[in-house]
């Protein structure tokens, strides 16, 4: 790589150790990456500030204790736990306190205390085109997709790199020339009826991601009028199931006003199909749970929006939770301020439903709660589910979580795509 | 016979383990435990197989960013996959490797081969990884 005078003084030292270790594993990676120099990014959006193994821990501590701070603004993904409601959300000690340290080394470090996985709903939102570096797989294939900022797939560890320095080495999706689709995607026969049922929008990215796996996709029959959590609820699946770092939606994302924009004078390589038997095929697979036992509800993954709170609360009116089942929501603490200050938290909490801030669903304590069986709107979580908590799961919309929920046993309407 | 494979150097390093392939990609948070470096989601192919110590064979990577996290902790508690082999390997993948090195000084070797070169890749095979020369030898 082409080295700047600069950077070249970051390697010998010259500017603190955590610089240096910083730009040597970015250099690295850049190397290998064939880039052929270093860009400055904009800012910066870290994934590794969830404690979930000791050397996440030890590696941001080891930063902050050289004195390290970050270069751009630079915002923050969930904790493990609520930093805030930590004894209604059960925290057993040591998780309290490894969640703290990391609190304590990535404030020390200057960032911003964000603590949410959909960063791009509120905060730091970059505009079309700006170089950024972000980590959080459902994040970066939003902010690519949706908004058209510019970033890699980032891992923990080099977010926090690329925020110490403010670079990234030029190579990827950093470069409109990787931006173009590779892989079509059209969808037949998926009637408007379909898509008024919002739990299509997770079951199709699901569906792209496996297909895609992690080349860049356009997909072709997505309505224009598609909510914007709905894109939210998409992106999470697609970065779920493949390594999607940008996908097209011809019609509704910037880079593909049209099929030929975002093919760029291009062929597509290979050219697929979506079918209602597909769609009905993985909202199978994502289940594990037999039976209607259910003892979790969970909505917030990615963190719920301040208009999908709205929704929430209206679903709910004049109904009460029932008594076997949790119903949890993960948000972050700007959203909760926003329903704080309208009533929406109380509403909500009057009925027996738990608003959680900072953390992540995927990381709840085991240990102080004793759960079997959730039910997610998220096809994110379900697909993660068993694997990171041990629950069964099962899928369905937002209006079947709260049913779920109310009833005390699973509820999942007749979705339009049941009969194929 | 010994049979040499040629690819590119992604990461490198050199070990000698056994061959571990799964025509699957894989996310490595979600589905290895970073306490035994066991496969645990049941909907991977491996589930329930270990994958610490062994070269692991898979075409790439996929899904979560904490990937890059869970390889440098299997590192930490030495419990990481001796070499890696993909067909394309993505930087979040290669993010784990990189900062093991720099952090801990240990090496996962990781390298890139041809279609036609990783299909000839099988579970059990004992190999030499050398990533700096960006070549693999099956052992006869």
């Amino acid at each position: 790589m082409h080295l700047t005078d600069q950077e070249k003084k970051i390697l010998d030292g010259r500017h603190g150790e955590a610089a240096r270790i910083s730009l040597s594993i970015l250099v690295d990676l850049g190397e290998l990456f064939g880039a052929e120099e270093m860009m400055e990014v904009s800012q910066v959006h870290i994934d590794s500030s969830i404690y979930m193994v000791d050397a996440g821990l030890e590696f941001a501590e080891r930063f902050a204790e050289l004195g390290a701070k970050v270069a751009v603004p630079t915002s923050l993904n969930p904790s493990a736990i609520d930093l805030e409601r930590w004894r209604e959300y059960r925290v057993p000690p040591e998780l309290l306190s490894k969640s703290r340290r990391m609190e304590r080394a990535y404030l020390k470090m200057g960032a911003t205390p964000t603590w949410t996985c959909a960063p791009y709903q509120q905060g730091m939102i970059p505009r079309f085109g700006e170089q950024i570096a972000w980590g959080e797989s459902n994040a970066i294939a939003f902010v690519n997709s949706i908004i058209g900022a510019r970033t890699n797939r980032y891992g923990d560890l080099m977010d926090l790199c690329a925020s110490l320095v403010g670079k990234v080495p030029r190579f990827g999706l950093h470069l409109p020339v990787n931006r173009r689709a590779e892989v079509l995607i059209r969808l037949t026969g998926i009637t408007n009826e379909m898509f008024e049922d919002k739990a299509i929008y997770p079951l199709l990215g699901f569906l792209v991601g496996e297909m895609t796996g992690d080349r860049v996709v356009a997909i072709e029959g997505i309505p224009q009028n598609v909510e914007i959590d709905s894109l939210k609820g998409f992106s999470a699946a697609i970065a779920s199931s493949g390594a999607v770092g940008l996908f097209h939606l011809v019609g509704v994302t910037p880079e593909a006003q049209t099929l030929e924009i975002c093919l760029n004078g291009t062929r597509p390589k290979e050219v697929l199909e979506i079918s209602p038997k597909m769609i009905r095929n993985a909202e199978t697979r994502l289940w594990t749970a037999k039976g209607d036992m259910v003892d979790l509800v969970v909505i917030g993954c990615p963190h719920f929006s301040f208009m999908e709170f709205r929704e929430l609360a209206e679903l709910m009116m004049g109904k009460k939770v029932h008594s076997s089942i949790a119903f949890w929501v993960f948000t972050s603490r700007t959203v909760y301020g926003w329903i704080k200050n309208c009533g929406i938290v109380k509403d909500l909490s009057d009925l027996g439903v738990m608003v959680f801030t900072d953390g992540c669903p995927l990381q709840y304590p085991k240990e102080t709660w004793h759960f079997n069986v959730m039910m997610t709107n998220s096809a994110k979580l379900a697909n993660y589910c068993y694997s990171q908590t041990g629950l069964n799961v099962a899928y369905g919309s937002l209006e079947d979580c709260v049913d779920t929920a109310v009833q005390g046993g699973i509820s999942r309407r007749k979705s339009p795509w049941k009969k194929y | 016979m010994e049979k040499i494979l040629r690819g590119c150097c992604v990461v490198p390093g050199k070990c000698e383990g056994e061959i571990v392939v799964s025509s699957q990609p894989i996310s490595f948070w979600g589905a290895v435990d970073p306490v035994t470096g066991c496969i645990h989601d049941p909907r991977h192919e491996l589930f329930g197989q270990s994958i610490s110590g062994k070269v692991l064979v898979f075409p790439f990577g996929k899904g979560s960013s904490t990937t890059s996290l869970i390889i440098l902790e299997l590192a930490r508690v030495n419990k990481a996959p001796a070499a890696i082999i993909n067909l394309r390997t993505e930087p979040i993948l290669a993010t784990g490797p990189i900062v093991c090195k720099h952090l801990y000084g240990k090496e996962i070797p990781v390298i890139t081969l041809y279609e036609g070169a990783f299909q000839m890749l099988e579970t059990g095979q004992h190999v030499v990884v050398d990533a700096n020369k960006g070549e693999v030898i099956i052992k006869g």
